[in-house]
């Protein structure tokens, strides 16, 4: 006996070159899972109807954007290959796959860098060296990239993480700005304005132009954070490419 | 290697081509020209097998000069232009020499002229572009006293041409098709969204154009929406339910609810349109999309198709300044009046 999975897929046209996988319209964390996973297995085994043309794979929250040759695609064998491997990824397992990669980024929490940090572990009940130690204690990923070009939301925190966004905007915070809510981390890529509480800073840049790589962050990349002092953000800021000490893994 | 001299830009001028796509999974949006069949039509004046960087000009051009003999295409919103003094043909190609002075004045009709070397701008690339793309840090407003390096003129010996543009620099209808969020809107609000009479609203810039009109357009469904993957075409409906064309700068990723896609075909309407142009929209099934699209290396094949001989005769010179006037063509009170 089968029981029917926990999320569907729809496969949706979007644009006349793009199909949109989605797998829930609200951050669902199964479907972010789904997400990850079906992104994954179009990388490591792209569908036949792409090859031959210009594609893109581009995966969001909770959906994943297959762009393709108008030319020289048959749409509908892509989208009945699209609907297969969804179909299959629903039946789960929907956790976060293993990540193939792993960031370690230096950040200073609390204090002038994070000065919501204190407000936050309130919420939660804790105080704001048990909030920093859960922050750098859970198994994070990048869920996206997106509304600036490197830029990372990464998660999910723990489930009493789940803060709402804050009805007073705050109008900039600096670049390197390490903000929560709704179980999400994000590491603002230049200054913004955001409705996110402020924990700390990164000496990370997650866009640089010139550097070789413009920008390093790839979803479904582990991320951990590590404790660093004010101090010390202030000096890795210093590195002419800009990546605040951050170390990158590849496990496998 | 020649290089094209900025002496003076009324406009926001800026160094555009067709993009840099395939990054969205990084962020990054293609960008690019607004009017990309600007370029098109540049490159099929000058002789050219693909678009080439030029220098897009919002509102108003400049004065320009350059340091070696260079074809120029003049394409995109309808400025006046003068090569020392003398009047020159928009939507056509010319011969500049070092020591002349070519002047653009602000736009007639439409909103962004282009002005391409028929050899490109050779700026250095980033991701395979030149295309400023300013909202992230990319390229510079041109300002006096830049001095764009270009690329060699393959045809310097080609002779001058001309072309009638496709009509688009104040307002029309634009087709649309429906996108992944159409469904989230109530059957009703999609039929008064394809019964109102827009106009280009105030606000607009490279990331998107607002559509004005009195009616909101809302759905209950916003509420809790996840961020999702945005492109260039997608009409989205903000929180007070004011409809934006997403244009070339936009971000890659949303939280807004879209209504639907406007053909690809028809952005040029789109970034033509001055605030005021009236744009009536019209809904097709996806299968009415794909058939009325065109692909740009088509567009690019039948308009070079098209070009003709630039006769010099002065006796044509007052014909030769006109170009096709666009149905559509509003004083941009239209409704007030009506």
């Amino acid at each position: 006996m089968t029981t029917a999975p926990p999320i569907e897929a729809e496969v949706l046209p979007s644009g006349l070159d793009g199909l949109l996988v989605r797998f829930s319209r609200t951050p669902d964390p199964a479907a972010m899972a789904a997400a990850r996973r079906f992104a994954a297995a179009l990388e490591a085994a792209p569908p036949k109807e792409l090859a031959g043309g210009q594609a893109e794979i581009a995966p969001a929250l909770v959906s994943v954007l297959v762009r393709f040759d108008l030319e020289r695609t048959d749409r509908a064998a892509l989208r009945s290959t699209l609907e297969r491997i969804a179909g299959a990824t629903v039946q789960g397992p929907l956790d976060m796959p293993d990540p193939a990669r792993r960031w370690t980024v230096p950040v200073a929490f609390g204090g002038d860098q994070g000065p919501q940090l204190g407000q936050v572990a309130r919420a939660l009940g804790i105080g704001e060296d048990a909030a920093v130690a859960e922050i750098c204690a859970s198994d994070l990923r990048v869920l996206t990239i997106g509304f600036a070009p490197g830029q990372p939301y990464i998660g999910l925190l723990p489930p009493r993480w789940d803060l709402p966004r804050l009805p007073e905007i705050t109008p900039s915070v600096p670049a390197g700005s390490v903000v929560v809510a709704v179980r999400q981390i994000v590491l603002f890529g230049a200054d913004s304005a955001t409705g996110w509480q402020l924990v700390g800073r990164a000496a990370l840049r997650t866009f640089v132009p010139d550097r070789a790589d413009p920008m390093p962050l790839q979803g479904g990349d582990a991320i951990r954070f590590a404790r660093a002092t004010a101090d010390e953000i202030a000096r890795l800021s210093d590195a002419g490419d800009r990546m605040g000490g951050a170390r990158l893994e590849v496990l496998r | 290697m020649s290089a094209l001299q900025i002496k003076r830009a009324d406009g926001i001028l800026t160094v555009q081509d067709m993009g840099r796509p395939g990054h969205l999974a990084q962020g990054l949006s293609r960008g690019g020209a607004m009017d990309r069949l600007a370029l098109l039509e540049a490159a099929a004046l000058l002789g050219a097998r693909a678009p080439l960087a030029a220098i897009e000009m919002a509102g108003a051009g400049g004065t320009f000069a350059v340091t070696g003999p260079l074809r120029i295409a003049l394409t995109g919103a309808p400025m006046a232009a003068s090569l020392d003094g003398a009047p020159l043909r928009w939507n056509a190609s010319h011969a500049l020499l070092p020591g002349q002075i070519l002047r653009i004045g602000g736009a007639q009709q439409g909103v962004y002229g282009y002005l391409t070397p028929a050899g490109g701008i050779a700026t250095e690339p980033w991701l395979g572009s030149r295309a400023a793309h300013l909202t992230i840090g990319i390229g510079v407003v041109l300002a006096a006293g830049a001095e764009l390096p270009l690329g060699p003129d393959p045809d310097p010996g080609r002779p001058a041409r001309a072309l009638t543009a496709a009509a688009r620099f104040g307002g029309g209808t634009l087709r649309l098709f429906d996108g992944p969020q159409t469904a989230l809107f109530d059957r009703r609000v999609i039929e008064a969204f394809y019964a109102t009479a827009f106009r280009r609203g105030p606000r607009g810039n490279r990331q998107g154009v607002q559509l004005e009109a009195g009616e909101r357009f809302t759905t209950v469904q916003a509420k809790g929406l996840a961020s999702d993957l945005i492109a260039p075409g997608e009409v989205q409906l903000t929180g007070d339910g004011v409809p934006y064309v997403l244009m070339s700068e936009c971000q890659t990723m949303g939280g807004y609810p879209r209504i639907g896609t406007v053909l690809p075909d028809d952005l040029p309407i789109v970034a033509q349109a001055p605030p005021g142009a009236v744009l009536h929209l019209r809904r097709l099934t996806l299968t009415q999309a794909l058939a009325a699209h065109r692909p740009e290396a088509d567009v690019l094949r039948d308009l070079a198709g098209r070009c003709q001989p630039l006769l010099r005769d002065p006796a044509t010179i007052p014909d030769l300044l006109s170009y096709q006037l666009i149905g559509g063509v509003t004083r941009g009170d239209d409704l007030d009046r009506a």
